[in-house]
C-alpha cells in the first residue's frame, strides 16, 4: 500500500544480480554436438579428448536414442600425454581413418575438451593443416566445448561463432536467423518473415555446407537463442548489423521479436497484423489452456541452458506464474535485456552457482515448480518438490507461436502430473 | 588416440563414483572441471536414485587455471566435510584435474580432518570404469578392515555390489536368502548399503563371496591375505553354477549344501516341449567378463543353445574369457569398440544375441533378437519388480528374459506357413510385442528426404557377396519365402556354398542344396 511506486514500476533489467561461485551442476559445452549434429547433416564432430567427453556425450544422448551418431571421440591415450607419439600425427591419422569412411562428411568440427586445452593441443593449427590436406572435398573447423570455458549451450554457440569467420562474403542485404533450432520451426518462422515480404532469409547454421549463408555490411541478423554471444560478436566483426529484441518464446516473445525484424524491414502494422493475427490468437488460445495449472504458482530456476531468463519472462508475463530466482549459467546484457526489461523486479536473479546454497534456498522457497538439470530432479522430486527437467526445453520445438501452447504444456505437465498422482 | 563412438566403461573415476553412491556416510571429493558433474545423472536418471551421488566437484574454470586450484580443491574438502559430516572420504581427481596434478590425496592430508580421507590414484587415460570401482573399494578395505573376531555363527559378506550395477539390488536380496537357508548369515554386504563403520567389520566374517569380480576382486584377494578370509569362486548365476556355489560354501563351512528347491522352475520350463524349438539356437555372448561367463554356462547346459560368439569388454579378464571360448572351440573377442563388435556379430550372423544396451541396439539394426544379460546399464535395467540373476530365481528370470525377444515355437511355424498373409508376415516381428514402426530407412524414401547419412550401415548381411554371386530370379523369389529371423543366415550360407563349388550363379536348386548341406 505504501510502497514507492517507483519501485513497482522497477523491470528485472535493473535489479542487482547475485553472483555465485561454487560448485556448478552444469554440462560442459560439448553437450552442443547432440542436437548440433542432426541439425548440420554432413558435418561430423570430431571431440578431442578423454574417456569421460565419450561418456558424457552417450549419457547425455541417451545411447538408446541415437544410433546413427555423426560425432565421435578421439580419446587421449597416456602416450599422447607422454609425448611418445606426436599427437597431431595421431589425430591427422584417425581423421583420415574417419573421413574414408564417411565420404558424405563435407564440414568436421574438431571440438577442443578439458583435457586438450589443458595440454595445448593446439587444435587451430590441426584445423588448419586439415583443411588444406582433405580440400576441397572437406572443411575442418576448430571450437572449444570444454568445460573449463563453456556451459551447455555455449558450445553451440562457439561451434556457430567458428563458422562465421568462413563465411562467404556479400553485399545482398539478406535477413541472417541465427541458432540451430528443428527444421519444422524454422520453417514456421521463415514462413511468417516471407509473409511480411522480408527476405531473402537465410540461415545459420545451414542444414548443409553448400547451403551457407553469406554475410556482410548489409545483413542483418536475428539471434534465435540468447546463448549466442559470441557468435554475436563474430557477425558483428563481419558489418552485420544485429536487431535486439525479446526471444521468440510465448506468443509475446515472438510478437515483439517479429515486430523488430518486420520494423528494421519497413514492414507496415496492417501487414504485420495480418500475418501475425491468428497465429498471435491461436498462440493465446494454447496457452492459456496449458497454462491453466500454472497460474498463481511459483517457479525456481536453476542455471542451466541460459534460457532461464526468457522463459521466467514468458511463465510470469504469459502464464501468471510468479518467479522466486532465476538462475542462468552466466547473464549476457546484452542479448538478454529485452527480456529482463518486461520482467516486473521481485525475483532473485543469479549467475552461476554454489549449488549446495541455491539447494538451500530452494528448499527454503519451496517453489511449487522447480526448473533444474538432470542430475537434480530426481532428489528434489524426492524431497516433495515438483521438477521439470529443463534439458526437455533445450530438445523440443518451443520457439514462436505454435509451439507457445506446448512450451507451457512442458511446465504443467509436471504440475498436472503431481494433482492427478494418488499413490 | 583412439577414436570411439560409443563407449562400454566410463571413465575410472565413475567407478569410484559408483562404490561412494553405493554406500553409506562416505563423501567423494572429485577435482574435476564443470560439465564432469553430467556423472550425477547416470545415477539419479538411470538408477532412479532419490538422493544425489555423495560427490563434492570442485568444478575448476580456465580462469582458475591460471591462480590457485590447490586451494579451490582444499576449499571444497572442508564445505563437503561441514556439510554432510561424512564418516570417511574418499578424495581424487578425474582425468583433466590428473593434468594438472594439484595432488588431491597430498592436499587432504594436511588439511587435518577428524575423519579417515583415502586417497584414489585412477589413471584416467589408460583405465576405465571397472578398474575404479575395483580399485577404490580395495583401497577402502585396506584403510579400514582389520583382522578381528569372528562371528560365533557362520557369517559372509557379500562383496561387489555397487550403484549402477546390473541388477545388483536383486542379487543381495536372492542371494541373502540362499545363504541363509544354508545357515549362513550375512555380516556385510559392500560397497553397496555399507558405511565406512560397517567396513570396519568385515573381518569378522568367516569367508566372503565374491559376486562380480569385476569390482571387488582385488579386495577379495586382499582380505584373503589379510584377514584369513577364503573366497568363493563360482558367481552363482544360472542352475548348475548356484548349485556349485552352495556346494563350495559347503566345503568352506562344513554345512549341508542341500537347499529347498522348489522355487526353482527353470529346469522344468525348459524340458518341456514347448521349449524345443529353442535346441541348437545359435547365440553370440558378449558383456562384461562375469556375466559372459555365467551366460555361456547356462545357453549351452541349460538352455540348449549353440554359442556360435563370445567376448567381453573387460580387458582386465581377457585370459579367462579366451580360455572358455578355447574350451568350447569359440574364438573370443576382447575389445571394447562397438564397431569391432558389431562386425563380430555381423560375422557370426547369430539368431540371438546375449549382450548389453549397446549389443541390443546392433541387434536393432541387424534384425536379430537381443537379451540384455549386462552392465553398461540402461534405466530399462531397472525393473520395478524384483528381477534377479543370482540363484534359483535368478534363473527363472533369466529363462523369461531370454525367451522374450523370440519369436515363439508355433509362431515360427506359422510364419513360416502363411507368409504372404498381410498382417502375419516376416517383418511383423513377434507378435507379442506390440506394433512396429515402420524403419526409419522407409520413412526417409517415402518422405521426400534423402536418408540421413548414417555411420553404420543397414544390415549388410543382404549386400555381402553381391558382387562377385548372381542369384537367378528363381533363386532370389525363393529366398524372400524364407522368414526374415533366418533369411540372412539362409542367404550367407548359399553364398558360402555355391562359393566352396566354385559357381558365381545361384540358382534355386543352388539354394536347396545348400540348406540340405548345412541341415543339423
Amino acid at each position: 500500500m505504501n510502497k514507492p511506486s517507483n519501485i513497482q514500476s522497477a523491470s528485472c533489467a535493473d535489479a542487482p544480480v547475485l553472483k555465485e561461485r561454487g560448485q556448478r551442476e552444469v554440462f560442459c559445452g560439448l553437450t552442443g554436438i547432440i542436437w548440433l549434429h542432426r541439425k548440420m547433416q554432413d558435418a561430423f564432430f570430431l571431440v578431442v579428448g578423454s574417456r569421460t567427453c565419450a561418456h558424457l556425450l552417450q549419457s547425455a544422448a541417451g545411447v538408446m536414442i541415437f544410433a546413427e551418431p555423426r560425432f565421435g571421440t578421439a580419446i587421449l591415450e597416456e602416450k599422447d600425454l607422454a609425448g611418445m607419439a606426436d599427437a597431431h600425427q595421431e589425430l591427422d591419422r584417425e581423421v583420415a581413418r574417419l573421413l574414408s569412411r564417411r565420404p558424405d562428411i563435407k564440414q568436421l568440427f574438431l571440438v577442443g575438451s578439458c583435457p586438450s586445452e589443458v595440454i595445448k593441443l593446439d587444435l587451430q593449427r590441426a584445423a588448419e593443416r586439415l583443411t588444406e590436406e582433405h580440400a576441397p572435398h572437406v572443411r575442418v573447423l576448430n571450437y572449444s566445448g570444454s568445460g573449463i570455458e563453456t556451459t551447455f549451450t555455449q558450445g553451440e554457440d562457439a561451434c556457430l561463432a567458428s563458422m562465421v569467420p568462413g563465411l562467404p562474403k556479400t553485399d545482398a542485404r539478406e535477413l541472417l536467423l541465427v541458432g540451430a533450432l528443428p527444421d519444422v520451426v524454422e520453417d514456421q518462422a521463415i514462413g511468417l518473415l516471407s509473409d511480411m515480404g522480408i527476405g531473402p532469409i537465410r540461415v545459420l547454421p545451414a542444414a548443409r555446407a553448400d547451403g551457407a549463408p553469406g554475410v556482410g555490411d548489409n545483413t542483418v541478423y536475428a539471434l534465435l537463442q540468447p546463448f549466442l554471444g559470441d557468435t554475436d560478436a563474430e557477425l558483428s566483426k563481419r558489418g552485420a548489423k544485429a536487431i535486439r529484441a525479446p526471444f521468440p518464446f510465448g506468443e509475446e516473445g515472438t510478437t515483439a521479436w517479429l515486430k523488430a525484424i518486420a520494423d528494421e524491414f519497413g514492414v507496415d502494422e496492417a501487414t504485420f497484423d495480418r500475418v501475425t493475427a491468428a497465429p498471435r490468437a491461436r498462440a493465446r488460445k494454447a496457452i492459456s489452456q496449458a497454462a491453466e495449472a500454472l497460474r498463481g504458482k511459483s517457479v525456481f530456476f536453476f542455471p542451466d541452458s541460459q534460457l532461464e531468463i526468457p522463459l521466467a519472462r514468458f511463465l510470469t508475463r504469459e502464464c501468471g506464474m510468479e518467479a522466486i530466482e532465476v538462475g542462468a549459467p552466466y547473464i549476457h546484457m546484452g542479448l538478454v535485456r529485452p527480456d529482463l526489461e518486461l520482467m516486473p523486479a521481485g525475483p532473485t536473479i543469479s549467475e552461476g552457482q554454489d549449488v549446495d546454497l541455491q539447494l538451500d534456498r530452494a528448499r527454503a522457497a519451496r517453489p511449487d515448480l522447480t526448473v533444474c538439470g538432470l542430475g537434480l530432479a530426481n532428489p528434489l522430486e524426492a524431497e516433495g518438490l515438483t521438477t521439470k527437467w529443463a534439458i526437455e526445453l533445450v530438445f523440443t520445438p518451443v520457439h514462436f507461436y505454435e509451439q507457445a501452447g506446448d512450451l507451457a504444456g512442458l511446465f504443467s505437465r509436471p504440475v498436472r502430473r503431481k494433482e492427478i498422482l494418488a499413490v | 588416440m583412439k577414436l570411439t563412438v560409443w563407449t562400454y566403461e566410463g571413465p575410472p573415476h565413475v567407478g569410484a563414483m559408483r562404490v561412494a553412491t553405493g554406500m553409506k556416510g562416505l563423501h567423494y571429493v572429485l577435482h574435476a572441471p564443470q560439465g564432469d558433474t553430467y556423472a550425477d545423472l547416470l545415477f539419479t536418471m538411470i538408477e532412479r536414485r532419490n538422493h544425489r551421488p555423495p560427490v563434492t566437484y570442485t568444478t575448476f574454470q580456465a580462469r582458475d587455471l591460471g591462480a590457485d586450484t590447490a586451494y579451490l580443491f582444499k576449499d571444497a574438502c572442508r564445505q563437503a566435510y561441514e556439510r554432510f559430516k561424512p564418516e570417511a572420504l574418499i578424495v581424487g581427481a578425474s582425468c583433466t584435474a590428473e593434468l594438472i596434478q594439484d595432488d588431491p590425496g597430498g592436499l587432504a592430508e594436511t588439511m587435518g580432518l577428524p575423519v579417515p580421507v583415502i586417497a584414489l590414484d585412477l589413471p584416467s587415460y589408460s583405465r576405465k570404469e571397472n578398474f575404479g570401482t575395483d580399485e577404490t573399494f580395495y583401497q577402502l578395505v585396506r584403510a579400514l578392515a582389520k583382522p578381528m573376531e569372528r562371528t560365533a555363527r557362520p557369517t559372509a559378506n557379500i562383496i561387489g555390489p555397487t550403484g549402477l550395477g546390473f541388477r545388483h539390488r536383486d542379487d543381495v536380496e536372492e542371494l541373502t536368502g540362499l545363504l541363509s537357508e544354508m545357515g549362513v548369515d550375512v555380516n556385510v554386504v559392500a560397497p553397496m548399503g555399507a558405511t565406512p563403520t560397517d567396513l570396519t567389520r568385515l573381518g569378522a566374517a568367516h569367508f566372503n563371496v565374491l559376486l562380480y569380480p569385476e569390482h571387488a576382486e582385488t579386495a577379495a584377494r586382499y582380505m584373503e591375505k589379510e584377514l584369513g578370509q577364503p573366497f568363493t569362486k563360482t558367481v552363482p548365476i544360472g542352475v548348475n553354477a548356484t548349485r556349485e556355489f552352495l556346494a563350495e560354501v559347503g566345503e568352506i563351512t562344513g554345512l549341508d549344501p542341500k537347499v529347498d528347491e522348489s522355487r526353482l522352475r527353470q529346469p522344468w520350463w525348459s524340458k518341456s516341449v514347448d521349449s524345443t524349438y529353442l535346441t541348437g539356437k545359435r547365440v553370440f555372448v558378449f558383456g562384461d567378463a562375469t556375466h559372459v561367463k555365467a551366460s555361456v554356462r547356462i545357453a549351452r547346459e541349460e538352455m540348449g543353445f549353440e554359442v556360435v560368439g563370445l567376448g567381453c569388454y573387460n580387458r582386465e579378464f581377457a585370459r579367462d574369457i579366451r580360455a572358455l571360448g578355447k574350451e568350447i572351440g569359440v574364438p573370443a573377442l576382447i575389445s571394447d569398440d562397438y564397431l569391432e563388435v558389431e562386425k563380430a556379430i555381423e560375422d557370426a550372423s547369430p539368431e540371438m544375441i546375449l549382450g548389453t544396451q549397446m549389443e541390443r541396439h546392433i541387434g536393432k539394426r541387424l534384425g536379430i533378437p537381443c537379451a540384455v544379460i549386462s552392465a553398461p546399464v540402461h534405466v530399462q535395467d531397472f525393473p520395478a519388480r524384483y528381477s534377479p540373476q543370482v540363484g534359483f530365481e535368478g534363473a527363472n528370470v533369466i529363462f523369461d528374459t531370454w525367451i522374450h525377444p523370440l519369436v515363439m515355437g508355433l509362431e515360427e511355424h506359422l510364419l513360416a506357413m502363411f507368409r504372404e498373409d498381410f498382417e502375419f508376415h516376416d517383418e511383423a516381428g513377434p507378435s507379442h510385442h506390440g506394433g512396429h514402426a515402420p524403419r526409419p530407412e522407409e520413412r526417409a524414401h517415402t518422405g521426400g528426404q534423402p536418408p540421413a547419412p548414417r555411420d553404420i550401415e543397414e544390415p549388410k548381411s543382404d549386400n555381402l557377396g553381391s558382387d562377385v554371386m548372381v542369384w537367378l530370379a528363381d533363386a532370389e523369389k525363393e529366398l524372400k519365402k524364407i522368414p526374415f529371423f533366418v533369411r540372412g543366415k539362409a542367404k550367407r550360407n548359399t553364398e558360402k556354398y555355391a562359393a566352396e563349388k566354385g559357381m558365381t550363379q545361384i540358382s534355386k536348386d543352388t539354394l536347396y542344396e545348400a540348406k540340405a548341406h548345412y541341415a543339423r
